[in-house]
């Protein structure tokens, strides 16, 4: 049996405590920095040191947004938005996945695109929506594929990130260990380029739902962006900020669930400071 | 001088000869590149590696060391020549019985040091119960049992390569190929391991071909010891060591030691320089 050698004495998590309560304390720390922001608003409004009409306390907000969900007022709205984000978003990770891979396995095609990828996001891509339209008719379907849109390259180039910036050593192990070519992408390829998925996953979540939202709030005539922007142009501020209450609180809860998946994810795979 | 076994002139005899366990014969390798000239940069190469026997390479650097190696291991093939593993032909496939182990860490970071061990022989379809006394067995000889279920990002360089040999062990290969494996490693430890290398030949009974810089550790470790030329690499010198199947690092003491360091390095520092004046 091998001698303990020095390098044994590195034990993982030696500073477990240290680190756990020092990560505690960020938390911490980020909560107290939101709640001092929803204070202030709160006070700056309730003491009318800006305008409580055109801006309502934060608590007002909360309380709007939850007579909006008890009432069902808006229902039909959020699951229109709900769902066409997330088609859009279910598109965009299928098809930036297999984009980012064809990229990946074919060098001519990559080096044809390299140029048009990166001034992809150069493009207001809200323009596009009346040939949309005349393509997918007056329906759901043209803020899906606007959402697919803005979303599809973001995956597709941190896919593509992740693939190259796979140790070539990985591959290497994979030949002697005889593995065919869908077990490599398998078994090596896409764990060793998870996080970098994973990124292009949660800006195809952003850029998905900034578009169907955007698009409704500018183009459409249903959803909630639609809602908003309705509330907004009749002067209904208890409604508008309600449902941008609701809004933020639905993105928020996604993020927040997605940084935890990261933050486990990237707790396997990157050495903690002290440990 | 010894006699000329193989392509090279041997400085000493070689004992009784184990079967012929790799065979090298008038091996070149050519990288075509885009847009410039090609670069020869192995061979002709010729040797063989006998059963049991652990072999090392020493040359100067970019020698094409790792090119034979990759050769051997079938992960690249010959322009020219001949390579046979076991009396089969080895060419762009990596042969089934041989393990390699990389300079780099090549533990797989999303997955426990149990199933990176595990890795190979679950591909290889063996039971699941064959798995775990495999790896149980490789994990305790590698000095890994406490971290079985730790992540590579939470170990030592010097363990994750200790990971990497415990999923070569595990496939029970019988020839190993070491291009480097300790070279990102302290002095100390690289001894170490050095040590742990000579047990694990002992226990596998594998061939093992080991790719260094490091003429103490060739001399250390090896029944023979080849140095190779500046590039296009070739064999300018096969040394026999002498030394038992049951020696450790004592072995820097012996006087023979330091004739044999001497030896090779006569050979070496005039193929180095010529590297370091070609680089400048």
């Amino acid at each position: 049996m091998i001698s303990a050698v020095s390098d044994n004495q590195r034990a993982p998590s030696r500073n477990k405590r240290w680190t756990g309560w020092r990560d505690h304390r960020v938390v911490l720390l980020r909560l107290g920095l939101v709640a001092a922001i929803i204070g202030i608003l709160e006070l700056a409004s309730r003491l009318s040191w800006i305008d409580p009409i055109s801006f309502i306390p934060p608590s007002s907000m909360a309380a709007s947004a939850w007579h909006i969900l008890i009432a069902g007022t808006y229902r039909e709205d959020m699951l229109l938005t709900l769902s066409s984000a997330c088609t859009a978003l279910v598109l965009a990770v299928i098809g930036g996945f297999a984009f980012g891979l064809m990229l990946y396995r074919f060098g001519r095609l990559r080096r044809v695109l390299d140029p048009l990828l990166l001034s992809y996001y150069a493009v207001p891509i809200f323009v596009l929506y009346p040939m949309l339209i005349v393509i997918f008719g007056l329906n759901r379907w043209p803020l899906i594929v606007l959402g697919f849109l803005f979303a599809i390259v973001a995956m597709a180039v941190n896919t593509l990130n992740g693939l190259e910036r796979i140790p070539i050593v990985l591959l290497r192990t994979a030949r002697v260990m005889h593995l065919g070519r869908i077990q490599e992408i398998w078994l090596i390829k896409l764990p060793a380029s998870l996080p970098f998925i994973f990124t292009g996953i949660k800006l195809a979540i952003v850029y998905s739902f900034i578009a169907v939202i955007g698009g409704e709030f500018l183009l459409s005539g249903a959803g909630l962006g639609y809602q908003i922007a309705f509330a907004y142009n009749n002067f209904d501020n208890q409604t508008m900020y309600g449902l941008m209450f609701l809004l933020l609180l639905f993105v928020g809860t996604i993020n927040l669930l997605l940084h935890s998946a990261e933050q486990r994810l990237y707790q396997r795979r990157v050495l903690k400071e002290g440990a | 001088m010894a006699t000329h076994l193989f392509s090279v002139p041997l400085t000493q005899d070689l004992p009784v000869q184990a079967p012929i366990h790799v065979n090298v014969e008038a091996v070149t390798k050519v990288f075509s590149r885009e847009n410039a000239e090609p670069v020869h940069a192995l061979g002709p190469v010729s040797f063989s590696l006998h059963s049991k026997e652990f072999f090392s390479v020493v040359g100067p650097s970019g020698c094409g060391k790792s090119t034979l190696l990759d050769l051997i291991a079938g992960l690249t093939s010959p322009s020219d020549g001949l390579i046979e593993f076991e009396g089969k032909k080895v060419d762009g496939q990596v042969p089934d019985g041989v393990a390699v182990v990389f300079q780099e860490d090549a533990s797989f970071p999303w997955m426990s040091v149990f199933d990176n061990a595990a890795f190979g022989a679950r591909r290889a379809g063996l039971s699941e119960v064959q798995v775990r006394e495999r790896v149980d067995h490789a994990l305790a000889f590698m000095g890994l049992t406490d971290f079985a279920n730790a992540y590579p990002a939470q170990l030592s360089g010097g363990m994750r390569q200790r990971v990497c040999i415990a999923r070569a062990m595990v496939m029970r290969p019988r020839l190993m190929l070491l291009d480097e494996p300790f070279g990102a490693l302290d002095q100390q430890t690289r001894l170490l391991m050095g040590e742990e290398m000579l047990k694990l030949w002992r226990e596998t009974e594998s061939t093992i071909m080991l790719i260094t810089h490091s003429i103490d550790e060739a001399v250390m470790l090896s029944d023979r010891v080849g140095t190779m030329s500046a590039r296009p690499g070739k064999f300018i010198d096969i040394v026999q060591t002498g030394w038992s199947r049951e020696r450790g690092s004592e072995t820097a003491m012996d006087p023979q030691f330091g004739t044999l360091q001497a030896q090779i390095w006569g050979k070496l520092r005039s193929e180095s320089l010529k590297t370091l004046g070609a680089q400048r």
